[in-house]
């Protein structure tokens, strides 16, 4: 999984029906120290994240699709937690 | 999935069997931004309205594959929709 912020959303009309009426968010990739890493990700929402959440985001397809029951979902990143703290103690 | 832009379009004459009529377009990966990055790949575009020029976001691997109907081909890449419009939240640039 990966640790993300929500750093914008995507609209869109024409687009594979499974994507009709889903919120589709860009998510900066974090790094440990929270600060974004330059990547990003695009996925949907199913935790209904805001804007500049830190969200967990899972990127592997079945997974996804086991969350959205469908397997038919061409779907990889899917938001599926907001994060309230992270905490790394320095080893 | 990522951004890309449509630059241009792939006609094959011979394609395996499952990929006949898919449109391919050669897309360009884009960071958050719309910046350029990476080099061009070719999708195919499950959506088939896809032109050159607009701004799309894509799915690759297994996934790429299930956005196609018949799903079980061989495709790398494919065009998941035509974006709209990309509404950026002000958060502090860090």
């Amino acid at each position: 999984m990966i640790l993300g912020r929500v750093c914008g959303a995507i609209h869109s009309t024409i687009n594979h029906q499974f994507y009709d009426n889903r919120r589709i968010l860009l998510v900066d990739r974090l790094g440990l120290d929270g600060k974004p890493s330059g990547d990003y990700i695009i996925a949907i929402d199913s935790v209904d994240a805001g804007a500049g959440e830190t969200v967990l985001v899972i990127d592997e397809g079945n997974s996804a699709r086991q969350i959205v029951k469908d397997d038919m979902a061409p779907l990889r990143s899917i938001i599926i937690g907001i994060v309230d703290d992270v905490e790394v103690p320095e080893l | 999935m990522r951004l890309g832009r449509v630059i241009g379009t792939v006609t094959p004459c011979v394609v395996c069997d499952g990929l006949e009529g898919v449109p391919m377009l050669i897309v360009q990966p884009l960071d958050k931004r719309k910046n350029p990055v990476d080099s061009p790949i070719v999708a195919a575009d499950s959506t088939r309205m896809a032109a050159p020029g607009e701004l799309i976001y894509y799915e690759s691997i297994r996934e790429a594959a299930l956005a196609l109907d018949p799903w079980f081909v061989p495709v790398n890449d494919a065009i998941i929709g035509i974006v709209d419009d990309v509404h950026y939240f002000d958060l502090e640039e860090t």
